[in-house]
């Protein structure tokens, strides 16, 4: 029922994926932590990662961050490439700095430990980047701002100090504040892991929201099996820096094909 | 013998000297703040070009006593007026020590916060001025304060370059008039009197800063 009401943007031919892993390798030291990994996610699409401890989630969205630079292989975003650019002879080099920032606005992330700037108001984490980097006017992004506040449920707190707020409010903050620069493709890693367990359904429940109410691509590390198979469209298994298996949350959950993954879901289900 | 006659005719001439010092100090702590946050924020970038030389040249200055930068600088560069060449020498070299606050101040930034600026696509001098700066200085203001009093201490050394501060003017009073002990006395007086508000407002700063 819930593949019905997805979109399946792998349908819609043309359009490139949102993004697409070519061969991945990142390596730090000796420690191969993705190993030649091909991954594709289309626009629109909702994936949800998971594998056990170590297995190269948390570095798949650093990558896409551009937190990390990959060892080998290409990071192609909406078709184009991203980790790298066309050098001399049209040959793909790593891509330097402007590269980047040209286009990793299409990107947000919310992190496990939210990361708000302790030094401003609630409100303005939420208009700082949209003022500085997308150059809007600060009365329309601080009327934004209220907006996507009331979204995640905190329009009271918009004076407030993040440290004030509980954590379970700080993660909401930080969903409104990656939300503000508009982002396509939005990374979530493990989100909710940082929280008491009574605040973890109201985040849970602005996350709904969003996967709902709007088609941002959405590739999310947790250990939320619940809202896994609520949210997903697709759920993928990674042991070894591989994608051992890759299916719809029905199956992946219902009926694993892969001995890793019902190992995996035994001990955390 | 201490007498209370000698002591007020010397006091305008020290109370003039206690001027320079203080401008010494003031700009020479200007310098210091200002270039010491340069080189920690230079010190980052991640080209060798600029760190290796940079982190040699803060070593050098570091490693030779304020007092022999103070005369080569006077004799290599000779129509300077001697204050002005102070308030250079004591701000580059106390510089040196300000920039290793601003680091410890910088590297105790969370990861987490540079991270969420790269999120964010904050150009970089957003993520310095809106995001990491803030959150270092209200660590190191303290230990910035205790370099400024240091520097004010320090000052008579300007005194060999024939800077005419405090001490150098309570010199000039005491041989001129054989009052060594008043004129050192009303020096010792004004450093303890001007020092116990500075201290004060140090306090009041760090506290206010804190929350
Ligand atoms: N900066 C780093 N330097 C060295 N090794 C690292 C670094 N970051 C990650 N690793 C290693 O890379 C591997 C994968 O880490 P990653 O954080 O991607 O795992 P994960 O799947 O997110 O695990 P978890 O579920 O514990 O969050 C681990 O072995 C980790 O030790
Ligand atoms: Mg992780």
């Amino acid at each position: 029922m819930l593949t019905d009401e997805s979109p399946t943007p792998t349908e819609s031919g043309a359009a490139a994926p949102a993004v697409r892993f070519d061969q991945v390798v990142k390596r730090y030291g000796d420690n191969t932590v993705l190993d030649h990994l091909d991954l594709e996610v289309g626009r629109g699409e909702r994936v949800t990662l998971i594998g056990p401890s170590g297995s190269g989630k948390t570095t798949i969205l650093r990558l896409l961050m551009t937190l990390e630079r990959v060892t080998e292989g290409v990071v192609h975003v909406d078709g184009e490439p991203f980790s790298h650019m066309p050098g001399r002879g049209g040959r793909l080099v790593p891509a330097d700095e402007r590269h980047l920032r040209a286009r990793r606005r299409r990107i947000g992330m919310v992190f496990q430990h939210f990361n708000l700037f302790p030094n401003m108001k609630v409100l303005d984490n939420v208009t700082e980047a949209p003022v500085h980097v997308l150059g809007m006017d600060r009365d329309e992004a601080a009327e934004r701002a209220r907006g996507l506040l009331e979204l995640v449920g905190l329009a009271d707190k918009q004076d407030a100090h993040p440290t004030r707020l509980s954590g379970g409010q700080q993660q909401r903050v930080a969903i409104a504040r990656a939300l503000a620069m508009r982002p396509d493709i939005l990374l979530l890693d493990e989100v909710t892991s940082a929280l008491d367990p009574e605040l973890v359904a109201g985040v849970l429940d602005v996350l709904r929201d969003i996967a709902h109410g709007t088609d941002i691509t959405l590739l999310c590390v947790t250990h939320e099996m619940g809202f896994a198979r609520d949210v997903s469209d697709r759920v993928l298994m990674f042991d070894g820096g591989r994608v051992v298996e890759s299916g719809p949350p029905e199956r992946i959950f219902g009926s694993p094909e892969h001995g890793r993954t019902r190992e995996f879901l035994g001990a955390v289900l | 013998m201490w007498s209370w006659e000698t002591a007020r005719e010397g006091l305008p001439l020290i109370l003039h000297g206690f001027g320079i010092t203080l401008l010494a100090t003031v700009f020479g702590s200007l310098l210091a703040v200002v270039l010491g946050l340069g080189i920690a924020v230079l010190r980052r970038t991640p080209s060798r070009w600029v760190t290796l030389p940079l982190r040699a040249a803060v070593e050098f200055v570091r490693s030779t006593p304020v007092m022999i930068q103070l005369f080569a600088v006077w004799v290599l560069v000779p129509g300077l007026d001697p204050l002005v060449i102070g308030i250079a020498v004591l701000g580059v070299h106390y510089a040196t020590y300000t920039s290793e606050v601003y680091r410890a101040g910088i590297d105790a930034v969370p990861k987490g916060q540079w991270e969420a600026a790269v999120a964010l696509s904050l150009p970089p001098v957003r993520t310095w001025f809106a995001v990491v700066l803030p959150q270092a200085l209200r660590k190191i203001v303290p230990a910035l304060g205790n370099y400024v009093i240091s520097m004010f201490k320090e000052t008579p050394f300007l005194s060999v370059i024939t800077v005419n501060e405090m001490v150098h003017e309570a010199n000039r009073f005491g041989s001129d008039h054989f009052a060594y002990l008043e004129a050192f006395t009303l020096a010792a007086l004004v450093f303890l009197v001007a020092s116990c508000p500075t201290s004060i407002l140090m306090r009041k700063l760090e506290k206010r800063l804190a929350h």
